[in-house]
Formats: C-alpha cells, sequence, structure tokens
C-alpha cells in the first residue's frame, strides 16, 4: 500500500530524514519507534504533506501513485490520515460541521454528491458510539478545551469517519490515561481491515499491547536501523534506546 | 470639480433646503449654525489625526446631486431579499431620500416608529425635539455639522416607558442610480425610554452601480433600564460610500449594543460614539469586516465612561484581502469619577494576502485610578498548522482558509440576538468568501 524507499527530508535547512526505506502493505499495523528527536513526528508530517518540509531524495508511493508532489488535501484523498499528536484548536467551528465539510469534500474530490444528512447522521451516531462519545461534544468547538484524551478520541472519531486506507497514529498514547488509552486502541482495531493499514508511531510499548502491530521498526537519526516483530518491542521496553544507540 | 468647489456648493443650495422646511421649526436655527461650522471647517483631511488613514480626497472632487430630481419608485419583489423578510417587523424605507410609504411599515400605536420630518414639525413632538435633537452630537465634527446642517429627513423612533417594541425596526435607505451621483444625508433620532426595549437595523443599499455617498447621523438615546439591540449592515455595492456619525447616550442601568457588519462598500466611516452617563450601563460594540477589493473601512469608536461601575465591551474583527484596507481607532475615556469601570477592546485582523492593509490603534484616556482596562490589537496570517490540519482531513486550501476566516468571525456573531439575521450574516460571510462551507449555516 505504502512504500517508502531512500527518503530524504529537510526542515529549515536540517536534515532529518537520512534515507528510510519501508514498506506497509494492506491489512498490516506498523510500529514506529524511537528515541526523541529520531524523526519519527517529522515521518509522518511528510507523509501527510506539511509544506515545512521538503524532501530532497527518495519516493513515496500509495498504491504506486507518487505522494511527493500531491498537496496535503490531495493526499487525503487518497486515503492518507493523519491523527495529530497535538490537535490544533479551531474556535467557531463544531466538530459535526467539521466532520462533514471534510467527509463532503472528498465525496466531492471524488466526484461524489454530497453524503445524504440522514446517511451522515447515522454514520456520525454509529462512530461516535464505538468511541464513547458523548453526542454533546460534538457541538462543541472543535479540540477547544478538550482534554488530552478527548483530543485524541476526536482524532480517532475522525479516522473513523473518513475511513482512510492508510492512517498515521502519531504518539496517539501521549497524553491517555489507561482507559481513555483502551477505548482509542479498541476503537482502533475495530476499524482494522484487509483493505487498510496503520503505522503507529510511539515512543513507549504500552499501545502495542492493545494495537497489536505486525512489524516494529526502530528509527534513530533519521534512519530505520533495526525491524522487527512485536518481540522488539518488548526488547526495547526492557533494553531502552541506549540500546539501540550503542548498536549503531 | 474641485473640493472646494463642492463644499461652495454645499453651502449654496443650502437655499434650495430652505424651500423645504419650515423656517419657522425649533431646529432651523440648529441648522444654519451647522452650517456654519460646516462652513469654517471644511471637510476632514488627512492632516486631521482622526482622518490620518482615510482619505475623503476622490470623494469630495466630485459633483453630487443633494436632492434627487424625480421621485423613483421600486418593485417590493426586487428589493424583498434587503428586508427581514422572514419575520414582521416595522419598517422606515426611504428611496433616494425620500420617504417611501409603499415600502414602509410605520406605527404610532403604542410606540413611535416614523419619520423625523413629521416629528420636527408636528406640535405633539415639540417637548422631545427640544429635548433630544442634536443634544449629543460632536459639535466639533464638520461632516455631523454638515449633516445636521441639511436635516430633513430620515427615521424617528420613540419607546415609551416599560414598552417592548415586539417587532424589530428595520431603517433602510435605497438609492436607485437615477441620479448619476448622490449625496444623501439622513439624520435618525431614537429615543428609548426607561425599562424600554427595541432591536433595530440599518442599511443603506443601493440598487445598481453609481456613486452614492451617505452622511448619516443617528442620536440614540437610551434611558435608565433601557435596552438598545442595533445593527447596522454595511454590504453595499462598490461604488456606494457611506459616512455613518452614531451617537448613543446611556443613562442608569441601560444596555445597549451596536454591531456592525461590513461586508461591502467603496468607502465606508463609522464615528461610533458611546457616552455612558449613569451608573452601571452596559455598552457592547462589535464588528465584522470582510472586504477585498480596493474597499476601505475605517471604525472610529468612542467609548466615553463618564460614570461608576459601568462595563464596556469592543470587539472587532476584520478579514482584509486583494488590495483593501483596514482602519481601526478605537478610544476609551475613562473620566476620573468613573471608578470600577470595566473597559475591554479587542481588535483582531487577517490579511489573506499581501496587498492588503491595516492599521488599527487603540486610545486609553484613563484618569480614575479603580478599573480594570484592557486593549488588544492583532494582525497576522491565517494559523498555517491549523490549515495544515484542515487540509489533512481533504478540506482543500481554498476552503480550509474560509473555514478558519468564517471561524474567526464566528465569536463576533455569537451575541447576534435576531435568529434570522445571525443566519443571514453567515450566509453572506460565506458568500463573500466564495465558498460552500458544506454544512447548514
Amino acid at each position: 500500500m505504502l512504500t517508502i524507499e531512500n527518503l530524504h527530508a529537510h526542515v529549515e535547512g536540517k536534515q532529518i530524514l537520512n534515507g528510510i526505506d519501508l514498506d506497509v502493505k494492506a491489512g498490516e499495523v506498523h510500529a514506529i519507534m524511537g528515541p526523541n528527536g529520531s524523526g519519527k513526528s517529522t515521518l509522518s508530517s511528510v507523509i501527510a504533506g506539511h509544506q515545512d518540509y521538503e524532501v530532497k531524495k527518495g519516493t513515496m508511493l500509495l498504491e504506486g501513485e507518487e505522494l511527493n508532489d500531491m498537496s496535503p488535501e490531495e493526499r487525503a484523498h487518497k486515503g492518507i490520515f493523519l491523527s495529530f499528536q497535538y490537535p490544533v484548536e479551531i474556535p467557531g467551528v463544531s466538530v459535526t460541521n467539521f466532520i462533514k465539510t471534510a467527509i463532503n469534500a472528498t465525496r466531492k474530490a471524488k466526484g461524489l454528491e454530497d453524503m445524504s444528512a440522514n446517511v451522515m447522521l447515522k454514520k456520525i451516531r454509529e462512530k461516535s458510539s464505538l468511541l464513547e462519545i458523548d453526542s454533546r461534544f460534538l457541538s462543541r468547538s472543535l479540540n477547544e478545551g478538550f482534554s488530552g484524551g478527548e483530543k485524541k478520541r476526536n482524532e480517532i472519531f475522525q479516522m473513523a469517519m473518513l475511513e482512510p486506507k492508510l492512517s498515521i497514529l502519531d504518539e496517539t498514547d501521549s497524553g491517555l490515561d489507561i482507559d481513555a488509552l483502551k477505548i482509542v486502541a479498541n476503537g482502533v482495531n475495530k476499524l482494522r481491515s484487509k483493505d487498510n493499514a496503520v503505522i503507529v508511531i510511539t515512543h513507549y510499548q504500552r499501545l502495542l499491547e492493545y494495537i497489536v502491530p505486525d512489524f516494529v521498526h526502530v528509527l534513530f537519526e533519521g534512519k530505520i536501523v533495526k525491524s522487527g516483530t512485536k518481540d522488539l518491542a518488548v526488547e526495547l521496553e526492557e533494553k531502552g534506546y541506549d540500546w539501540i544507540k550503542e548498536m549503531v | 470639480m474641485s473640493s472646494i468647489e463642492f463644499k461652495e456648493k454645499l453651502l449654496a443650495s443650502h437655499l434650495a433646503l430652505e424651500e423645504k422646511v419650515d423656517l419657522n421649526d425649533p431646529v432651523h436655527q440648529t441648522r444654519l449654525e451647522s452650517l456654519k461650522t460646516f462652513e469654517q471647517k471644511g471637510f476632514p483631511s488627512r492632516k486631521d489625526e482622526a482622518w490620518k488613514y482615510t482619505s475623503l480626497n476622490a470623494m469630495v472632487r466630485q459633483d453630487y446631486a443633494l436632492f434627487p430630481e424625480a421621485e423613483a419608485t421600486i418593485e417590493l419583489k426586487d428589493v424583498k431579499k434587503y428586508f427581514l423578510y422572514e419575520i414582521d417587523t416595522y419598517k422606515v424605507v426611504f428611496i433616494d431620500g425620500v420617504y417611501s410609504p409603499f415600502l414602509s411599515d410605520t406605527t404610532h400605536d403604542g410606540l413611535d416608529v416614523c419619520l423625523i420630518s413629521a416629528a420636527l414639525t408636528k406640535a405633539k413632538y415639540r417637548d422631545l425635539i427640544n429635548n433630544y435633537f442634536n443634544k449629543i452630537t460632536n459639535k466639533e465634527d464638520s461632516l455631523t455639522a454638515l449633516n445636521t446642517s441639511y436635516t430633513l429627513e430620515g427615521a424617528y423612533v420613540y419607546i415609551p416607558k416599560s414598552v417592548v417594541a415586539e417587532k424589530p425596526i428595520e431603517i433602510i435607505h435605497f438609492s436607485t442610480g437615477q441620479e448619476k451621483a448622490l449625496w444623501l444625508q439622513p439624520r435618525n433620532l431614537i429615543v428609548v425610554d426607561k425599562n424600554a426595549q427595541v432591536q433595530i437595523l440599518e442599511r443603506h443599499q443601493s440598487l445598481k452601480k453609481h456613486h452614492v455617498v451617505t452622511n448619516t447621523v443617528t442620536e440614540i438615546y437610551a434611558h435608565q433600564d433601557a435596552f438598545v439591540d442595533y445593527y447596522k449592515i454595511q454590504n453595499d455595492l462598490s461604488t456606494a460610500s457611506l459616512i455613518d456619525n452614531t451617537y448613543i447616550s446611556q443613562e442608569k442601568n441601560s444596555n445597549v449594543s451596536v454591531h456592525t457588519f461590513s461586508l461591502g462598500g467603496k468607502l465606508i466611516r463609522n464615528n461610533l460614539n458611546f457616552y455612558l452617563k449613569g451608573e452601571r450601563c452596559h455598552s457592547t460594540l462589535k464588528g465584522v469586516t470582510i472586504l477585498q477589493d480596493q474597499q476601505h473601512v475605517d471604525h472610529y469608536t468612542l467609548v466615553d465612561h463618564s460614570s461608576p461601575n459601568c462595563e464596556s465591551h469592543q470587539d472587532y474583527k476584520g478579514v482584509f484581502s486583494q488590495g483593501s484596507k483596514g482602519v481601526f481607532n478605537g478610544k476609551i475615556h475613562v473620566d476620573q469619577l468613573a471608578q470600577k469601570t470595566n473597559a475591554f477592546q479587542q481588535n483582531n485582523n487577517i490579511l489573506l494576502d499581501d496587498k492588503a492593509t491595516v492599521n488599527t490603534k487603540p486610545q486609553l484616556e484613563i484618569f480614575a485610578d479603580d478599573v480594570k482596562c484592557s486593549h488588544g490589537c492583532t494582525v497576522g496570517q491565517l494559523n498555517e498548522d491549523a490549515l495544515f490540519y484542515l487540509r489533512s482531513r481533504g478540506i482543500p486550501r481554498k476552503e480550509a482558509k474560509a473555514l478558519m476566516t468564517y471561524a474567526f468571525a464566528n465569536n463576533v456573531l455569537e451575541s447576534v440576538q435576531l435568529p434570522v439575521l445571525k443566519k443571514r450574516i453567515n450566509k453572506l460571510i460565506a458568500k463573500k468568501l466564495g465558498v460552500n462551507l458544506g454544512f447548514d449555516l
């Protein structure tokens, strides 16, 4: 589904990614772990198309299509979804209006009519109950005054509504207590299918107990230095990132 | 024509006005005195501190008809959209400055919603006119003086003690374009007696492109415990200019709010003056300005706190693009006697491109020592991280910007107390931004 080859990326003249290779197939869950500053969040921003990051070398293909020159919205229309580590607060736009706008923008890009109000409402009800979201929450301004847990739940709610092919969860576990973590992980697991894929970016192994990855990659200084199965995450948790640093 | 020549014309044409009015009516002396003031002061220029960022030069360098030559008629169906047709309202409607009984819906039943020409001439209104007419205006202001000198027509509203006007009042001025260039000077007087309540909507609308300048003066008197909710809709064609001089006097415990929606027009200057004369007054000044092309809007506000324990809130938001210009000058004066004043002022602006400009200036003069006053102004671009967030959800850049802009202006709309108007303004803003926001407004 997603094939990344030899990806080099800069931000403000500083090289952050130094040749990433990654192959994610439909139905798979990949975890990307690594110490702070290793380039994890940069990788997610580059895949989603953030304008501050410049791709210097390498390719990113989604189902064979080159992503490099696509705008963030085009990437979203092709099925890429990024769950933000720090979702932005937008006062004055309700969660419901935001998600309706997003869904219909994607439908428009695909040449489809707006989703009917009935279907939209039904879908909102179904997906919000999956994430145990109160209906009052949906009429609040997007992320404004949300707790850390509410923000992350709202991200996964959007993921559920938009039904992306490839979801990137950037530090979705940060700021979550164990109950919220379980709700979020349960939501993600229910959305998994043989046709979509998930990249989980995390510092800790904790989230991976609930969203079990097929592959684990360790990112260090902008490169994937080690790949393995879920056991690698356990090993990392025991030995710490110094073990990787020594190995490199 | 030079600006001097146009000034001369205004002075000379006053004789023509005298044929239209009763020279014995008590305000005629006021007209003549005001004409003298205008003669001495002339049009303001950019040398005046208050007009530093707004030039009337181009405006007053051409010739205008001061009175329409022939009476124009318009069909209701052609102008229905400019009214709040969804609900029942009182209406005072003028076409090219002349009262239109056909489009109006006035009343004398428990309250007065009628014409100032009637109030000026009929004996039963004489006391009111003597007490209120031209009493709170700034006598030094040349454009106000010019308007006063030409006082002829406008709306007159009187809400007696403890009466709640059950329908909003619409004051609408249409200009038809029958005159190629027309200079209008409506004069409104609104008196809201003790414990009375009213909602008023004012609009100036040209029906086809022509040079129209409206130099309007409105006096609003809010007595003790009165409630006044006033809306100005400025969404005129790109050939229409407006100089709005509004003076508000507030007595003890009164609550007055003015919302100004500046969404279209060539040059708009809003001189909005609040005088807080009694204790525990509450004043709200809010504005949304969305401009493009060569449009120019200048908000010049004054909140004069001369009594203790009053509260004023100002919140103006502006969105500018493509060569448009915005000016905000907000003056708050707190008298030495006005202890425990709460005065807040906020002016936030977004420049959508690098061709638009904004000049914003808070001006606080505080002579009391136990007060809470704050002001803040910002000029910026839309937050790129927020735009990226929206775009990553599939919302195209243009629509993401519109949604952000809409969100930015939205909190000013929150306080609009007429739901049908709120919906209209929402739609207008969406239309101004040129996109379908994809959800029900």
